[in-house]
């Protein structure tokens, strides 16, 4: 035991933690896109304080083109849409980020739990994902929202369950090959129970492309959030999202190119700042494709 | 092979009775259901109970199932519980060609781009141009089909004039109106399509010119055109065969949102619109034709695999 001690929680895990950071620092796409979001991230978090107007006054500068005044113009109601853009960021991103949550979360137990027992339960659990799977998860989102109604408590909770079958499949997978693994067995002998094998040994070796996959989904889960939103499917119609802006300027874009414009650039910015993140993590895990189709 | 086809058909029609099944319960259970508002606005208790009995709520919800279940097999999909009380399965009817022809326009749209930027891509490996199309790529794959469409309706409806912004007109009434109203949505929907056939054309050519039998014909001397187009293209086509389920299937989830942007009354209009009426008989029939279009694609995506690739062996 005194050798395992000794050889486990030294130096080189220490420089490797920091290992992907430095990884990620070479890559000049994925430095862009971590430099993006963090700038995004902070602008949701901090709207209050720095947007020069509120999302929701009104003014008579109803329809204004770009000015000093407002950088980005108004919309038909005079409201400045950089303050609503900004704002709106607050409910992309963290719809983006709780939904891949949730649907890791839920994707993993499912998928880890179908992988190591096997059998009925992971026949049963693999029929439904396989099911789902047959779907892209923007329809499944619009599906459930269809039977649970608009709204954002909704919204969150369908494209959650819309994106639980990636994350399923690919814990099931990875659980396959490494409950083989010699350690495994070592750890069985140990008496390690099944929750402290699935949870403490099978995982974290399973964590790489589950991570990348994570990474993915946000970006999808912004796009499909967005997706609802303009569809009249997503938040009510008082919260400014981007998708929600983008819809309500449908009527004026033929004489306020702008309303069209920048909304749909600050969503297309953010996607593209998370994908070629995924990309950098994929190659740095030496992951391969994962799911990349079929989410939009 | 034939054993592997029957499953797959066999499992295609697990997954369409396990959809509706799903879809008819669910609407049932959740709360609000438009039926109940129906019974409301009827006001007095007897106009509900024959409502009711109508609609054969009355029923216990088995029977309802059975009864459903039976007329759905028939093609009957009941009616829209709005206005005239149209048939749902008319609607359907006039609004499959619509979203049909926006498919495969976007798919055509697609694959014209794509075949040519993932080739190049491949054979000129990091060249500026090569750099260019991933960009472009990413680009593609970044912006929502719902913005495209509205900066090409800014861009050359608005703007330019050259093509009009909204509305479908049938084949019947010509080529060319057809066409210039498909145009812009085509483009719109196939954009993330292209740009990830791009992407998938492009790994899948340069691991079949790393192979040996493509330096053997190298050295033989043949002539690089023909190397690429009869020896090396059909080769890297399989792996992009093997996702064009899904990647079909994205082309139909980008249809229903982007119908919705130019006014195009095909199913993901009337699904949508079903959805934000309550409009449920609408909503099942809309969700219930989609995805059959999804599970009959991938099964003919499935069976051609076996059919292009002879090395594929299910058992």
């Amino acid at each position: 035991m005194a050798v395992m001690e000794t050889t486990e929680g030294v130096p080189p895990e220490q420089t490797q933690r920091w290992a992907w950071l430095r990884f990620i620092a070479r890559d000049k796409k994925a430095l862009v896109g971590m430099i993006v979001l963090a700038v995004l991230t902070l602008a949701a978090i901090l709207a209050p304080f720095l947007t020069p107007y509120d999302p929701n006054a009104q003014d008579f500068a109803m329809i204004g083109a770009p000015s000093w005044a407002h950088p980005l113009g108004t919309d038909d109601l005079g409201r400045d849409l950089l303050s609503r853009l900004i704002h709106g960021g607050r409910i992309s991103l963290f719809v983006g980020t709780s939904t891949v949550l949730m649907a890791l979360l839920v994707g993993v137990v499912l998928g880890v739990s179908a992988g190591y027992y096997g059998g009925w339960l992971d026949t049963i659990i693999m029929r439904y994902i396989d099911l789902q799977w047959a779907f892209p998860n923007f329809i499944i989102a619009v599906y459930l929202v269809a039977v649970f109604g608009a709204g954002l408590s909704n919204v969150i909770v369908a494209i959650s369950l819309a994106f639980v079958d990636d994350f399923a499949r690919i814990a099931r997978g990875m659980v396959l090959t490494i409950k083989e693994e010699q350690y495994i067995a070592a750890a069985r002998t140990l008496g390690a129970s099944d929750n402290r094998i699935m949870w403490r040994h099978i995982l974290p070796n399973a964590a790489a492309p589950i991570i990348v996959q994570a990474t993915v989904s946000v970006s999808y889960a912004i796009l499909a959030e967005a997706g609802l939103s303009f569809l009249g499917l997503g938040v009510r119609s008082d919260t400014p999202t981007w998708g929600l802006i983008l819809a309500d300027s449908r009527s004026f874009i033929s004489r306020a190119w702008w309303l069209g414009f920048f909304p749909g650039l600050f969503i297309m910015v953010t996607v593209l700042s998370i994908n070629f993140l995924g990309d950098a993590l994929r190659d740095l895990f030496d992951v391969r494709e994962t799911k990349d189709l079929g989410a939009h | 092979m034939s054993g592997f086809i029957f499953k797959r058909i066999l499992w295609a029609v697990v997954v369409m009775w396990a959809v509706a099944t799903l879809v008819f319960f669910m609407l049932r259970i959740v709360p609000g259901d438009p039926l109940a508002a129906m019974l409301f606005d009827a006001g007095d208790p007897a106009a509900a109970e024959e409502l009711r009995k109508k609609f054969g709520l009355d029923q216990p919800v088995y029977v309802q199932y059975a009864k459903w279940f039976g007329r759905l097999l028939m093609g009957d999909m009941g009616n829209s519980i709005y206005g005239s009380r149209i048939e749902v399965s008319r609607v359907i009817r006039e609004a499959l060609p619509r979203t049909l022809s926006l498919t495969g326009l976007s798919f055509l749209i697609a694959l014209v781009i794509a075949v040519p930027a993932g080739l190049i891509s491949a054979l000129k490996r990091h060249s500026a141009l090569d750099h260019a199309v991933t960009l472009v790529a990413f680009l593609g794959l970044s912006m929502p089909d719902f913005w495209i469409a509205i900066l090409l309706i800014i861009t050359f409806a608005s703007g330019l004039h050259w093509l009009p912004a909204i509305g479908y007109v049938p084949l019947s009434e010509g080529l060319w109106p057809w066409f210039s109203h498909l145009i812009l949505p085509s483009i719109a929907i196939g954009t993330p399509f292209a740009a990830i056939m791009a992407r998938m054309i492009r790994s899948s050519m340069l691991e079949v010119l790393r192979t040996e039998y493509m330096q053997v014909a190298r050295s033989k001397g043949l002539f690089k055109l023909r190397l690429v187009m009869v020896h090396a293209f059909p080769n890297a086509l399989i792996p992009v065969v093997t996702v064009m389920g899904i990647a079909l299937a994205l082309l139909m989830a980008g249809t229903i949102v982007v119908e919705n942007v130019f006014a195009i009354k095909g199913l993901g209009r009337v699904l949508i619109q079903g959805i934000l009426d309550r409009d449920y008989p609408i909503v099942q029939g809309a969700i219930l034709v989609v995805s059959f279009i999804f599970v009959f694609a991938n099964l003919l995506v499935d069976v051609l695999y076996t059919v292009i690739d002879p090395r594929i062996r299910y058992d």
